[in-house]
């Protein structure tokens, strides 16, 4: 097998230093019941022509998004990945290191995590991040559990324009440590409907900007009210590019921003691994879950990186630890970094810029062909509803080969949003493509 | 100066004590990063926890050895952790509790019998 | 010809070195040492104006997005050139499998074959959208069900729960569809979880993080769960336990199957953490052992690849007792093709909720698959038979050298030592490991489990071969001769030869410094 170096006789040779006869005797504490002759009833051995063609037929069997006119977003987003950036974390340093518990053997992950840490507080307007969490919805339900802690108040309030996803994990997570939710009703552009619901109890409210149909909301006055009433802002962003047009989270108050990274640098892959940024104000620093890392000096007095605060973690707090994560997201942020970087101020706000002027072109000619947008104000998705349900619409886009958004009902069964069909422009996106969106919905969806 | 199975000391004056960790501690524990210092005015049951001193490796929760009210904290440590380390049974005390029973203090330990404790550790 | 002449070196160079001078002080003008380069920070430029991409800059009138505009975007940009450079740099000063011996106890650092990254990449899998209408992402399910499928066998396990995305992420799906069940039996009082001393800290993290009270479980002197303390803590309060097998020193539970028959007798569920699977793969079933949930470290077993920490991926299988109670999505397949029912409706309404947005790690599922069907059935016994020889080799080639806490009978894939050896020598576990450094070697597991007092936790994987593990030996046995003779500054001063020296973690956490200012 080409993976496993030892040699039948490399084998022999080790089991007689160990001073057994066969490799079974290693495995003499397995109980006889759970002793098994044979092989488990699986396929055997490939090589790799073997194993590339059955990978490329599952591919086959999918539709790229390469190949037709694409709009679908509603939380991951397909966007120009620089080809340097794949290259780059491939790199066997990076790929095929570890968490780097020896800093001395390790500095340029850490460095790359202090950057990435830097990259993120800047682009939310926060003044700390974390080495990032798993993705967007994990991390916007580790915000909550960080405002419980730190309130010791015991309900978050959820906005109506919370993408339903993460709706759905923050509740799944909250309820299993025993932390109240309140979700607002289902809104296109209400997202200060959190403000309603605050009471004694609540430690945060939960609003997204832009939202899941896109709207994108000034949440300043509500970053005030709730931090009136005792309670904190946490604002989720499920497409970060976005932050290279509209006003950071930060600048508009929030107490702690969950971010989807996905968008700089992480294919869509079919929903993961992508890369959750989580950002808070310096006072917080040290509730913030996950993995942190700090600038500080070796021996020599030279500038280096370890990671730090690492009691709050679960290898040394064991059953009193801010949260049962382990791991970050290594490789999704370093992709996000070098993306960040290839772009700089400079081409993100192109790139921003872009993607705004298609996402309101497909807008306007969607509107002139009598379409329902009901999205007031976007960067590059919106929502259209449509005179018909969304979701058999889309089936027959895909069989015209267009892949023309999300249902709303995908995400949610919610009364009143049936014909919600949620629309993403990003700079991948033609001129052509838009028209034959245009006109094979004004087809299908009549 | 009493003291407690936990390795905490408590310096009494009247009604009111200083609390804070032993040297035995500090030195376990290793260089003292941070110390989350009460919320003054906070009741305490004798047991409950109510600080956490960090060191690099270690987290420790510091349990109050007496019951009471948090009367004073010491805000110095938040600027200064490495006084616990320095001066851990002084000027490294956590906080001054105002006692709600004096009793207590019958329970815990004099210095001997502290030191005769830790040498059986 | 005179070969002696002196003329022949006057116009060319000295092709020997020429005087013995004292190198080892010697610094650099920049602070780098040759080819490790020193590398600032991209904030540290000073024009952030530059770009790697060549997008235009269009106006754009954003009259909708009145009073919502950014003017105070402050991030450095790379041209192309730069930021390979800057990279490159930065990667030098790792350590990586693909470097040298990576020994992490528990972690199982093996090759991570490039076969996978490949299939990872496929226009058709690295590019599909995860809300693309079903009809369109058919090969994505059929891909899914597929790793189910080896998942389940190579467990004996009947469902998988594939949406965790981690390890960690796992334990908490396995422990809340217990919580689950217990609470649609009406046993929702059930509130404790017994956890082994010897456990991961991850193990009573996530018990305690769901609500329940934690309790340890004692080991036996040769390093196993003390099955009678544990029959005396089982009771109508206790809704788990949480056992690692092999365990953390690296045994296997030999009473695993009693432990099971204790625990479902006592009406609690048997979680196993499965982090250490590779030494058992395709050889024994968890299933077989009595196990009810058991989450899988794809990156791990299945060689998908750490990444400098992360992503992972943790599915859970999960027995016919938890298995209503998995988390959404999950995928059918029906007369139609496969499903991906989403919704409470469609899916189990017994179902927990949610682990996250979307359905799991897509990316690391392809490599995981790929791997397994590049070994195959036979292929994946012989790994888990390969990672307990070579564990076993190197207990048995230092076992004279170092000192072993549980020494009779064979470990399974990592060699557990505790330092009782290096006694009077001013040397301690972590100065040896830092001396391994220098020889290129990354450390083992230090401090790790805690019931060993300062436990080297060595697992070398079956991707090692035997020159390398022989090379290792020689190299840790000279170590260990070095310090008991008594070479203290060897180790103390370790590593020398680093990109870095020891570094000032007090300071990094006494005033965190965590972004660039």
């Amino acid at each position: 097998m080409r993976y496993l170096p030892l040699s039948s006789g490399d084998r022999a040779a080790m089991l007689e230093k160990i001073g057994v006869d066969s490799v079974d005797a290693l495995f003499v504490d397995v109980p006889p019941s759970a002793r098994r002759t044979g092989t488990v009833d699986l396929p055997k051995v490939a090589g790799e022509l073997e194993v590339e063609a059955q990978l490329t037929a599952f591919a086959d069997q999918n539709l790229s998004p390469a190949k037709v006119p694409f709009f679908v977003g509603a939380g991951a987003y397909r966007h120009h990945i620089p080809a340097t950036v794949d290259h780059i974390i491939q790199r066997s340093e990076f790929l095929t290191s570890y968490t780097p518990y020896q800093p001395e053997i390790a500095q340029g992950t850490l460095q790359v995590l202090f950057e990435f840490q830097s990259q993120v507080a800047r682009l939310t307007g926060m003044p700390v991040a974390n080495a990032s969490l798993y993705d967007g919805s994990t991390a916007a339900a580790e915000s909550v559990l960080m405002a419980t802690r730190v309130t010791k108040r015991n309900k978050a309030v959820l906005s109506g324009g919370l993408h339903p996803h993460y709706r759905e994990t923050v509740e799944t997570l909250a309820h299993a440590v025993g932390i109240e939710t309140e979700a607002c009703a289902v809104a296109v552009d209400d997202e200060a409907d959190v403000l309603k619901h605050i009471d004694a109890n609540t430690a945060c409210v939960v609003v997204q900007t832009p939202n899941v149909f896109g709207t994108a909301t000034d949440v300043s006055e509500i970053a005030k009210a709730a931090q009136a009433a005792g309670a904190l802002l946490i604002v989720v962003v499920t497409e970060v590019m976005s932050l290279g047009l509209l006003k950071s989270p930060g600048e508009m108050g929030a107490d702690v921003v969950a971010v989807e990274g996905q968008s700089i640098g992480v294919p869509l892959s079919y929903g993961g691994p992508y890369v959750g940024l989580f950002a808070a104000k310096e006072k917080y620093l040290r509730q913030l879950p996950g993995r942190l890392c700090g600038e500080t000096v070796d021996a020599d007095g030279e500038r280096g990186f370890v990671l730090t605060l690492s009691t709050r973690e679960q290898h040394i707090r064991r059953d009193k630890a801010t949260s049962n994560i382990c791991t970050n997201s290594g490789l999704c942020a370093l992709a996000f970094s070098i993306h960040m970087s290839l772009l700089g101020q400079e081409g993100l706000k192109r790139v921003a810029k872009i993607n705004y002027a298609k996402a309101h072109k497909a807008k306007d000619e969607l509107a002139a062909a009598g379409f329902d947008v009901v999205t007031p104000r976007f960067f590059n998705e919106f929502t259209v509803k449509l005179p018909v349900a969304a979701l058999p619409v889309v089936e027959a886009l895909a069989a015209k080969n267009v892949l023309g958004g999300v249902p709303f009902a995908r995400l949610q069964d919610a009364p009143g949003f049936e014909n919600h069909l949620i629309v993403a422009v990003t700079e991948t996106v033609s001129d052509s493509d838009i028209a034959t969106l245009v006109s094979a919905l004004k087809e299908v969806a009549r | 100066m009493k003291f407690t199975k936990d390795h905490e000391w408590v310096e009494i004056t009247g009604n009111e004590a200083f609390v804070g960790i032993t040297a035995y501690a500090a030195e376990a524990l290793g260089d003292v990063v941070f110390v989350e210092i009460p919320d003054v005015g906070k009741t305490l049951k004798k047991g409950d926890s109510f600080a956490v001193v960090e060191s690099v490796k270690a987290a420790s929760d510091v349990y109050a050895p007496v019951s009471g009210e948090v009367i004073e904290a010491n805000t110095d440590l938040s600027g200064a952790p490495e006084t616990i380390n320095a001066v851990p049974e002084a000027g490294g005390w956590i906080a001054k509790i105002k006692l709600s029973d004096v009793s207590e203090l019958d329970a815990l330990m004099d210095r001997a019998a502290y030191e005769d404790y830790l040498s059986t550790l | 010809m005179n070969a002696e002449s002196p003329k022949m070196n006057t116009v060319g160079r000295p092709s020997a070195p020429e005087l013995a001078v004292e190198t080892t002080s010697f610094k650099s003008l920049l602070g780098g040492r040759g080819l490790l380069q020193s590398e600032k920070l991209i904030f540290e430029k000073d024009d952030y104006s530059r770009t790697g991409v060549d997008f235009a800059d269009i106006e754009i009138d954003a009259a909708d997005l009145d009073g919502l505009l950014r003017d105070d975007l402050s991030l450095p940009g790379l041209t192309e050139p730069e930021a390979m450079r800057h990279y490159v740099r930065l990667s030098q000063k790792n350590h990586a499998i693909d470097l040298a011996l990576y020994p992490l106890g528990s972690c199982t650092m093996k090759h991570n074959p490039r076969l996978n990254e490949k299939m990872a990449r496929l226009p058709g899998l690295g590019d599909i959208h995860p809300l693309q209408p079903v009809s369109t992402v058919q090969g994505a399910l059929a891909l899914i069900d597929s790793l189910s499928h080896w998942l389940k066998t190579l467990t004996g396990m009947p469902a998988v729960a594939v949406t965790p995305k981690a390890g960690a992420h796992g334990e908490l799906c396995g422990l809340l569809a217990i919580k689950a069940a217990h609470e649609a039996k009406g046993q929702g009082h059930r509130r404790t979880v017994l956890v082994p001393t010897s456990a991961h800290g991850t193990n009573p993290a996530t018990a305690a993080f769901v609500g329940y009270t934690v309790k340890e479980v004692a080991q036996t002197a040769d390093g196993r769960v003390d099955v009678a303390d544990l029959a005396s803590k089982l009771g109508p309060d206790v809704a788990a336990i949480m056992v690692t097998n092999p365990n953390t020193c690296g045994l296997f539970e030999r009473d695993v199957v009693e432990i099971a028959r204790l625990t479902h007798e006592a009406g609690a569920y048997f979680y196993c953490d499965g982090a250490n699977f590779n030494a058992i793969v395709g050889r024994v079933r968890p299933g077989d052992l009595g196990v009810d949930a058991m989450h899988i470290n794809l990156h791990k077993t299945f060689s998908t690849p750490h990444g400098g920490g992360g992503p992972g991926a943790g599915p859970v299988v999960l027995s016919e007792a938890l298995a209503p109670y998995a988390p959404k999505p999950w995928v059918v397949a029906g007369g139609a093709g496969f499903q991906m029912l989403e919704h409470d409706e469609a899916s189990s309404s017994a179902n927990f909720g949610r682990m996250c947005a979307f359905h799991g790690q897509m990316g690391m599922f392809i490599r995981a698959l790929t791997y397994m069907l590049s070994h195959g059935a036979d292929g994946l016994k012989q790994v888990a038979e390969d990672a307990v020889l070579n564990a076993n080799y190197i207990k048995a080639s230092l076992q004279d050298v170092m000192s072993v806490p549980f020494p009779d009978g064979p470990c399974m894939h990592e060699a557990l030592f505790d330092d009782r050896w290096l006694e009077g020598t001013d040397v301690t576990t972590l100065d040896f490991a830092k001396a391994m450094i220098d020889e290129g070697f990354h450390p083992m597991t230090m401090y790790f489990p805690l019931v060993v007092h300062g436990a080297m936790l060595i697992e070398p994987t079956e991707t090692e071969s035997k020159d390398e593990l022989d090379g290792f030996i020689a190299v840790l046995c000279a170590l260990a001769g070095a310090a008991k003779a008594g070479d203290v500054a060897r180790f103390k001063g370790a590593p020398y030869l680093a990109p870095a020296k020891r570094l000032d973690e007090t300071r990094a956490a006494r005033a965190p410094r965590l972004s660039y200012s």
